[in-house]
């Protein structure tokens, strides 16, 4: 007799799977409708009406291509990387409440479970770049660790002052403890902790302004040089299942999860997450990426010290 | 005093990253400025700088205007021209008679453009005393070999004729 439970998570796992790859490839092409609207271009237009079919011939394209694996490189490190960098992004998703009933684990200390499986993420990048023998890599590598070390602090404070208010790290307790208007949602009365946690997702997602592992102009591709194929294409999936997580997190921290005026579900989980999502893209294409004594700046000089204040202001509004 | 003034700073920052995502929002519902080029072209073509063509004689449209003088060769900063006159035909039994050296014609034999080399200052066009080159609008040129961008330009308007007869009717 098989446990109900790992059944649940196993199917929930596949449904994952699918989920994260389907997204990936909408993503894929949001993503340069968006960059292309915004430079007043049409972005993909060719394969398929209004190039609807771009993702397919990327993602057929890369699954074509040969893997190589660079000379003197460690196979191993090399190709354990990008698996790993994809992996733990679906273990992040299981506790996330898509809906009321819509959870593949719930758990008690669900945003903890995404936080260390989070944190493997900067692992991955660390082993590719140093598994590659590659100087862009390794500069790569570096960046994302010290960005990543640096930005999880600010990221758990903003976290820790929502478990303040809630008293929980169920995320589904969470969502239920913010009303069905929307300023009843944490946003509303954690502005700061909810702009806080949105830079540091930026910065743990390697997105724009903050992609200096990946920087073009200066590390040709930083620590994904040297993939090639599938490789690569991990890489790329982890990028935007990250920014779901990042996204998702973000909604039922703050966005009040599948909460919403006139039937509450899982479309307005959906439709919040996807906004955020939006605007990570836009950003991308609006600003300038910075340096890297900026990036560090911007976090002990800036986010440490607020996310402290912040807490200080949500223990007084818990107390009041 | 110096903190005021550094948050003051990171508050005038904040409100201009939001201005730029207004921007880019703005632009984003805005019409693309850009075409679909095969499908469709630009509408200044008049203004293309093509690799360059000779000017038929009006009314003539077999001879070009160009009378072999050789200034464009010479201002050529890439030295990519070369311009061969003809040579004077043989004389006829009359012109034999009468002691007449018949004339060369003064349209060239070849007009030899090495395109790999120009580059589209406009000195040539600039320099004709006879106002006989012009820029084609010949958006899309392509070759497989470096000898497919060496022109003869006079056979080239040669073999352009068909079509200008085509265009005339
Ligand atoms: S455009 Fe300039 S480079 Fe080209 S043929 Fe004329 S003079 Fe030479
Ligand atoms: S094109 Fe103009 S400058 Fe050149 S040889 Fe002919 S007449 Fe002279």
């Amino acid at each position: 007799m098989i446990d109900p439970q790992l059944l649940r998570i196993l199917i929930a796992l596949v449904g994952i799977l699918g989920f994260v790859a389907l997204n990936a490839l909408a993503l894929v092409y949001a993503e340069r409708k968006i960059a292309g609207h915004v430079q007043r271009r049409p972005g993909p237009y060719e394969v398929g009406p209004h190039g609807i079919l771009q993702p397919l011939a990327d993602a057929l394209k890369l699954m074509g291509k040969q893997l190589t694996t660079p000379r003197d490189a460690d196979p191993v490190i090399f190709w354990l990387a990008p698996i790993l960098c994809f992996m733990p992004v679906a273990l992040c998703i299981l506790p996330i409440p898509f809906g009321p009933n819509l959870i593949a684990l719930d758990l008690n200390l669900g945003m903890v479970l995404i936080l260390a499986f989070a944190g493997l993420g900067v692992l991955s990048i660390c082993l590719a770049g140093w598994g590659s023998n590659n100087k862009w890599g390794l500069l790569g590598a570096a960046r994302a660790v010290a960005q990543n070390v640096a930005y999880e602090i600010p990221l758990l404070l903003a976290v820790l002052s929502v478990a303040f208010m809630t008293g929980s790290l169920n995320l589904a307790t969470i969502t239920e403890g913010q009303g069905t208007w929307p300023w009843q949602w944490n946003v509303l009365l954690n502005p700061l902790g909810f702009i806080i946690y949105f830079i540091c997702a930026l910065a743990e997602t390697n997105r724009a302004p903050f992609d200096l592992p990946e920087a073009e102009s200066e590390l040709t591709a930083g620590f994904h040089t040297e993939y090639s194929g599938m490789g690569f294409g991990l890489f790329f999936m982890a990028e935007y299942a990250n920014m779901i997580v990042a996204c998702s997190v973000a909604t039922v921290l703050f966005l009040g999860g599948w909460n919403g005026p006139f039937a509450p579900g899982w479309w307005w989980f959906l439709l919040k997450m996807y906004a955020l999502i939006f605007l990570i893209i836009q950003i991308r294409w609006t600003y300038p990426r910075v340096r890297f004594d900026q990036l560090l700046n911007l976090c002990w000089r800036w986010l440490v010290p607020l996310a402290l204040l912040n807490l200080v202001y949500v223990t007084i509004i818990v107390k009041l | 005093m110096y903190r005021l003034e550094e948050i003051k700073r990171a508050a005038q920052g904040m409100w201009s990253l939001i201005a730029g995502l207004n921007i880019t929002g703005k632009y984003f519902l805005q019409p693309n400025v850009t075409i679909h080029y095969p499908r469709q072209e630009v509408d200044n073509l008049a203004t293309f700088r093509g690799h360059i063509e000779l000017i038929p004689e009006d009314g003539d449209p077999l001879t070009p205007r160009c009378i072999s003088c050789g200034t464009c060769a010479k201002a050529c900063p890439s030295g990519c021209i070369t311009v061969t006159k003809q040579k004077a035909p043989a004389p006829t039994p009359e012109e034999v008679e009468q002691g007449i050296k018949p004339k060369a014609p003064k349209d060239p034999e070849t007009f030899r453009l090495d395109f790999t080399l120009c580059s589209l200052c406009g000195q040539c066009v600039m320099s004709c005393p006879a106002d006989a080159i012009k820029f084609s609008q010949n958006i899309n040129i392509a070759g497989y070999s470096r000898q497919d961008f060496y022109f003869d330009l006079v056979a080239r308007l040669r073999s352009r004729l068909p079509k200008h007869i085509n265009k005339a009717e």
